[in-house]
């Protein structure tokens, strides 16, 4: 109604005017939306941290970190050994997001840990306690076959890297059983104390390390939400969760008919 | 008749220095400003630390990019206390001085596209596709709902601007072709194409610049001879017209939050129509 008489009242060339303006707005909306689009797709398909890569002391989880941290390298500034860098474009690593390369330049675990102490988002959470408690990855021993330890030799520079020696690796004794007469000591990474520092991946004396930290969620297994293990069960009941051994008889063949 | 390049007149009227005084002074205020984060690191003289994201200054003084901060916020992360008190300087810094005084005065996408406007009237490229320039205001938008959607600061994956802020900081990788991209664009395909139509971090900046206090003032438009070489200079064309032609009873002052307030205008005025005031 109101429309109508608008027309008759203001002549012919409003119409055409209001139209053009409503197209031209739907066509920016829409162009916008299909880079909208296309960006959130783009994110999704780019999601995960590469393997080689390691966040900043205190980061916080993955996910939550790509919603917290800001991009603005403060951290990187702060890191007195320049281990740290904002990835650029055309890297598999979010855009602008701090990460380190354990083989190239490991964290030294500052005490103070002034990258952490830097951020002025929280990316990096203020809560962590000590340089120690930070979980930047899990060292792994991936390959068992060059390890010189595994072919039976005394390398443990791994073990002797490691800031939290003794703690985070230490050296469990196996038998040698291609001489038969000695002892394997094998680099063994404890995840309770392992900070993901990457010293040990660093200091590996082969060409390709043999001990790399990976991510949390790829370097950790996950038991089945339905696993119970009857030990610690056991312990939490105080006791045998069965109340009373059933005792079977014992049927030998010459008890046969 | 050859063509005129706006500022002749200009400079032949009121001197070099009068003529280029703005322009000057931000092209000095850019590179000082990528200067003093360049200082620590290159010079171990750690006056600013960061990048244009978040910055602190001489260990006191936060700085924070209130639309990265936003959007950080919106994906629900409680941001810390450091990043919001910069957020909220930046924010007060720029009602005061105009929003989009960011895009003119610190953002060093302004030199690359402030080199294909320059290029582009060089060449006489008039030619340039027909481009509606609210398509950033609708980005800008889609970008605030991208972030709650994914949890994630998403924009910051390919934002053009800090992929070059970011870059000629900490180094840039394939950004490159991002900036040569917005340069082509410019330059062939829409004039003014990326800070005038598209980029949704300006569009963020122009909102304070609605109500902020530094503007822009036709003050003596009745000098005005529509020599048009302010509409020729200028980022943002479609600001000047209400407060030069827009008759006795419109303001003479420039109220569009889209004005950069770079004071190009004031340069190449041959008749000093315009000057910086307040908006009052
Ligand atoms: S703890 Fe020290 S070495 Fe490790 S990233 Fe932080 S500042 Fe750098
Ligand atoms: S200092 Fe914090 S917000 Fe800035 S880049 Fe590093 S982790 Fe991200
Ligand atoms: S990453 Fe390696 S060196 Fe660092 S704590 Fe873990 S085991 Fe030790
Ligand atoms: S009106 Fe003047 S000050 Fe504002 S953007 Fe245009 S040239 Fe710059």
């Amino acid at each position: 109604m109101n429309g109508q008489h608008n027309t008759s009242g203001n002549g012919q060339p409003k119409e055409p005017a209001r139209r053009r303006f409503l197209a031209e707005t739907l066509t920016a909306a829409a162009g916008a939306l299909v880079l909208a689009a296309s960006l959130g797709l783009y994110q999704r398909s780019a999601g995960a941290l590469p393997a080689y890569a390691c966040r900043p002391p205190g980061a916080l989880p993955e996910k939550q970190f790509l919603g917290a941290c800001l991009r603005c390298g403060q951290c990187v500034r702060g890191c007195p050994y320049d281990v740290l860098h904002l990835a650029a474009p055309g890297e598999e690593i979010p855009t602008g997001t701090p990460y380190f390369v354990a083989r190239e330049n490991p964290c030294r675990m500052c005490e103070d840990i002034p990258c952490l102490k830097a951020c002025p988002s929280g990316a990096l959470n203020r809560s962590l306690a000590t340089v120690y408690e930070s979980s930047m990855g899990l060292a792994v021993l991936l390959d068992h076959e060059n390890c010189l330890n595994h072919l039976g030799l005394r390398c443990d520079v791994c073990y002797r890297a490691c800031p939290l020696i003794d703690q985070a690796i230490t050296l469990e004794v196996q038998v040698n059983r291609r001489s038969g007469v000695h002892t394997l000591f094998i680099p063994t990474v404890h995840s309770d104390h392992c900070t993901g520092c990457g010293m040990c991946e660093y200091a590996c004396v082969l060409d390709n390390a043999a001990i790399k930290v990976l991510p949390l969620s790829q370097a950790r297994g996950k038991l089945g939400k339905h696993y119970r293990l009857g030990w610690e069960e056991k312990e939490k009941a105080g006791g045998s969760l069965i109340p009373e051994q059933l005792k079977l008889p014992v049927r030998r063949p010459e008890e046969l008919p | 008749m050859t063509a005129r390049i706006p500022g002749r007149e200009a400079i032949r009227k009121k001197g070099m220095v009068q003529a280029a005084k703005w322009l000057a002074l931000r092209r000095l205020s850019q590179l000082a400003i990528l200067q003093l984060f360049l200082l620590g690191p290159f010079a171990g003289v750690w006056i600013v630390r960061g990048s244009f994201s978040a910055s602190m200054t001489l260990d006191f003084l936060p700085l924070t990019d209130p639309l990265t901060a936003l959007q950080s916020l919106l994906a629900g992360h409680a941001l810390g206390a450091t990043a919001l008190i910069g957020a909220l300087i930046v924010a007060v810094f720029y009602l005061l001085v105009g929003g989009r005084a960011y895009c003119s005065w610190a953002c060093p996408v302004n030199l690359v596209t402030d080199a294909a406007a320059w290029l582009g009237r060089r060449l006489d490229l008039k030619k340039s596709i027909g481009f509606n320039n609210t398509i950033r205001y609708w980005l800008l938008g889609f970008i605030l709902l991208l972030a709650p959607l994914t949890g994630a600061v998403v924009w910051e994956w390919v934002n053009p601007v800090t992929i070059l802020q970011r870059g000629l900081l900490f180094g840039i990788g394939l950004g490159w072709a991002v900036v040569a991209a917005i340069f082509l664009f410019d330059l062939l395909v829409v004039r003014r194409g990326w800070c005038g139509h598209l980029c949704p971090v300006g569009a963020f900046y122009s909102l304070p610049g609605f109500l902020s206090l530094l503007r822009v003032r036709a003050a003596r438009r009745d000098q005005c001879t529509d020599c048009m070489d302010c509409y020729s200079v200028c980022p943002e064309p479609q600001v000047i017209r209400p407060a030069l032609n827009g008759g006795d009873k419109g303001s003479p002052v420039i109220l569009s939050g889209n004005c950069t307030n770079c004071g190009r205008c004031i340069d190449v005025c041959p008749q000093d129509v315009f000057q910086f005031s307040q908006r009052f």
